[in-house]
């Protein structure tokens, strides 16, 4: 698990010996497609399964892979390998499909993204995020909200709700 | 007070809609001249709860607009005040501005002072006209002179009243205290009061908590009745008390003379009622606005239901056996021997059986009976008759019919239009009836009942009926059809439900532009219902409406087209057939059609339409065809093969995914995968879109 050990940036602690406010983490879900790690705020994530076949939706873009039942509830499934454009990839035991939070036009739904394999919950340090770069990415940066580091490793942060937006365009597209 | 009010506001609301459907319901049963004051003390009870609650909750306006027409109700109810259809008209539009006024605050917008100084004044008129009476009889000779004004105009010896309080004996254990009741009368007037100790006990049985007394009071002077009300407001419940003018207990003539009073009032109240109506449209435009954005945050709104208590004790009762066998299995299972299996499959047979029964007992429970949705058409019927100048007569029957909640709330409207097409263009005026030969009130019936999985809603009327000619002039006028197109009169019938389609001569504001049926159909087509029309020339028309039980629950056919399993509603099946070569055969050489009972229709290959991968039946001889309907149109489904009929419990797509065309919502099957329901019409309007663009590739 990566940690920040928050000490001299954050400012000393002041005279009457207050201990120092603690610099503001987020938490991501890290997961990987391919070799590139992406993260996830962990306060969007609903829950993480094993990957499992879905039900087929007819006459919808070929990244919107189906439909699942997840404990009753109707919840659909994109691949997020297809979605960005990249290479399909064979599943094996840890392709995983990650149910998050998407907040939609003041509704929240539920949907799940199937990735290749999840990796571990990273704390970064809000001031340390990098703005994503504009170009040099394969993924559409529009995806990406920010750039985090944890444990040496570039993770790229997605927005969620931009990423599980429906009817949008892929970069294969 | 820190009590925040605010979150009982709902229920305020609730109840208070309640309340004004209560008032409205008896106002319209109230006969003219016969006082049954049981039917009135109903309405003003429900007046007096809109008026404390609104009060509690600082909705001033609303209680202040309420104690006008409770003062008007107790007139009626103490049968001080004769009930003419003038005053229960009055009555009615009061009962409207009210809901306006509730309305407007539930949504946070503003009241229409406006409208609502209007009917207070309307009400006021007729309140005062024992008043204005005074005034007018000396102008108007004709008017036989009547002596029981409460209030004299000058010399104000007569003028007063007379109030006999007795309170219950625990009266000053709430709080009350009777001193206060006579200081403010004091105040009033000319105050002089009597005590009656008749009540008071023996000094051993005496409990000094208790009340025992009752006084009679006599005020002198100009005082408005409502002034000696309101100080009994706060002591109501706890007392008896009877307010009599002093006027009224010299005279000799009885109350019914106070009918003539009414009479030059009447003129007014027609004349002031009459403009009201015409505020009300002018301020609607406005008034709609913010309601169009509120209707979003309507969304949120839950909503609840009353539920008859049997019906919750029979689901407690279930609940139980449910758990009983249960835990009859679980016993069995523990230490399972292959010797115990028939009590194992009788328990799980148990199990089956108790489970469905909770089901539909749970159904059940959102079913609510039609009379719900009936209890506004007789107002309705009664406003636009009046409005049209025609005589109409509303019969309903079949309201204890039940149906889900939810397709209660969606069948409103549409009934609703049906209906005003009735009035409007179906239902001739009077004179044109007696020329027909026909009685001079025409009969609009409403009649619901059950029929196999739907719930059937009937509107007929014994109008002018449907005329199969001019809709198929107008339709070719309107190039809806071609000249020489033969349609059959069931079909010329349907073309009043496309869009644009209308055979008035004339637009009112009530139908005729042509935009209704249109949405009447495809919102009850989207519940998954539809529209069937009947008529005859000259007797009248049935316009049928079926609309399945409930929208939660469906019949459906399991159909396996390549490996995925949809769902078709068994509504919209007529039969699966299996197709021979000599069935088969190819229009204008691209679409296939087969033959049934002498009818070419077309076929649809699902697995096209859907992009459905291996297919196992390409070939159509031999294949299976399920023959569909939607909208009066037939085909059939190309599949590959037919499993079972079940129930499935409908889950929407939207939820978190969105729509789909061709489909109407998801299940979960019994092995945990999910199925999806097809949607028939879509799936018709797919497969047209679909030949086209394949034509024209």
């Amino acid at each position: 698990m990566n940690s920040q050990v928050a000490h001299t940036d954050s400012g000393d602690a002041n005279e009457n010996g207050v201990p120092n406010n603690q610099p503001e983490l987020i938490q991501f879900l890290t997961f990987k497609l391919g070799k590139e790690e992406y993260g996830i705020d962990i306060l969007r994530i609903h829950e993480i399964r094993c990957w499992e076949s879905v039900s087929r939706i007819p006459n919808v873009p070929h990244y919107e892979k189906g439909v699942l039942n997840l404990r009753g509830a109707i919840v659909p499934v994109i691949d997020l390998r297809e979605r960005f454009g990249f290479e399909s990839a064979e599943t094996t035991e840890i392709t995983a499909v990650i149910i998050v939070q998407v907040h939609e036009d003041e509704e929240s739904k539920i949907m799940g993204m199937i990735v290749d394999s999840v990796s571990d919950v990273a704390d970064v340090e809000k001031s340390l995020l990098q703005k994503a770069p504009e170009f040099g990415e394969k993924v559409n940066t529009q995806f990406i909200s920010s750039l985090a580091t944890a444990n040496d490793r570039m993770i790229r942060v997605l927005n969620v709700d931009k990423l599980m937006q429906l009817n949008g365009v892929s970069q294969a597209d | 007070m820190s009590v925040d009010l605010a979150q009982f506001h709902q229920v305020f609301f609730e109840e208070s809609f309640e309340g004004l459907e209560i008032m409205e319901t008896g106002l319209l049963e109230l006969d003219q001249g016969d006082v049954d004051s049981e039917q009135i003390n109903t309405i003003f009870r429900a007046a007096h709860s809109i008026k404390g609650g609104s009060g509690t909750f600082g909705f001033t306006e609303v209680s202040d607009f309420t104690h006008v027409m409770e003062t008007l109700l107790d007139e009626m109810r103490d049968g001080r005040r004769q009930v003419t259809q003038d005053v229960v008209n009055v009555l009615l539009r009061s009962v409207d501005c009210l809901r306006e006024m509730l309305t407007a605050i539930q949504d946070e917008n503003p009241i229409d002072l406006d409208r609502v100084k209007a009917d207070q004044d309307a009400l006021n008129v007729i309140l005062g006209g024992e008043f204005s009476a005074v005034v007018e009889s000396d102008a108007d000779k004709g008017q036989s002179e009547s002596v029981d004004q409460p209030v004299e105009n000058e010399s104000g010896s007569l003028a007063g009243w007379h109030v006999v309080f007795s309170p219950h004996p625990n009266l000053m254990q709430v709080g009350n205290e009777p001193i206060r009741i006579f200081r403010e009368f004091a105040e009033l007037g000319e105050l002089e009061i009597t005590v009656d100790d008749h009540g008071l006990p023996s000094f051993h049985d005496l409990v000094p908590e208790e009340l025992h007394l009752s006084w009679d009071m006599t005020i002198k002077g100009l005082i408005d009745r409502t002034d000696i009300d309101d100080i009994f407001d706060w002591v109501e419940d706890d007392c008896d008390f009877a307010v009599r003018s002093l006027d009224e207990q010299n005279a000799a003539k009885s109350i019914p003379a106070v009918e003539k009073p009414a009479e030059p009032v009447s003129g007014n109240t027609v004349a002031a009622s009459a403009e009201i109506p015409s505020k009300p449209e002018a301020k609607k435009p406005p008034a709609k606005k913010p309601s169009g954005t509120k209707a979003a945050s309507k969304k949120s709104n839950t909503g609840s239901i009353r539920v008859e208590t049997d019906k919750i004790d029979t689901l407690i009762n279930m609940v139980g056996e449910l758990v009983i066998t249960q835990s009859m299995l679980g016993l069995i299972g523990e230490n399972f021997e292959v010797n115990k299996l028939e009590q194992l499959q009788s328990g799980l047979a148990q199990l089956e059986h108790h489970t469905r029964e909770l089901q539909e007992s749970v159904m059940n429970i959102r079913m609510l009976p039609v009379s719900f949705i009936f209890s506004r058409f007789p107002r309705l019927v009664h406003d636009l008759s009046t409005k049209l100048n025609k005589k109409i007569e509303l019969k309903l029957s079949g309201e204890t019919t039940e149906v889900d909640k939810s397709v209660i709330e969606m069948i409103s409207d549409p009934l609703v239009h049906l209906i005003r097409n009735s009035l409007d263009h179906g239902l001739e005026g009077p004179e044109e009836r007696i020329q027909a030969g026909k009685p001079e009130t025409g009969i609009v019936h409403l009649n619901a009942f059950h029929r196999g999985g739907s719930i059937v809603i009937e509107v007929s009327d014994d109008g002018r009926g449907l005329n199969a000619e001019k809709l198929r002039e107008k339709a070719v006028e309107r190039e809806l059809i071609e000249e020489d197109e033969i349609l059959s009169d069931k079909q010329a019938y349907e073309l009043i439900m496309m869009p644009g389609f209308s055979t008035a001569e004339v637009v009112s504001d009530v139908s005729g532009r042509g935009v209704g049926m249109d949405v009447v159909r495809r919102n009850i087509q989207s519940l998954g219902g539809g529209i069937e029309i009947k008529s005859e020339l000259g007797k009248g028309s049935v316009f049928s409406v079926n609309l399945p039980l409930t929208l939660a629950i469906l019949e459906g056919q399991s159909i396996v087209v390549g490996d995925e399993v949809y769902i078709v509603p068994l509504i919209s099946i007529i039969e699966s057939i299996s197709l021979h070569e000599e069935m088969i055969d190819n229009v204008a050489g691209n679409g296939e059609t087969f033959k049934l009972r002498g009818e070419y229709l077309p076929i649809v290959r699902m697995h096209e339409i859907f992009s459905i991968p291996n297919p196992k039946v390409e070939d159509l001889s031999g294949g299976l065809l399920v023959v569909v309907e939607a909208q009066g149109v037939r085909f059939g489904l190309l599949v590959d093969d037919l499993l079972g009929q079940h129930q499935v419990v409908i889950k929407s797509l939207e939820t978190n995914y969105k729509r789909v065309d061709g489909i109407s919502g998801a299940t979960i099957m019994g092995d945990g995968s999910v199925a999806l329901i097809v949607d028939i019409p879509g799936l018709m309007t797919l497969s047209t879109q679909f030949n086209t663009n394949k034509s024209a590739a």
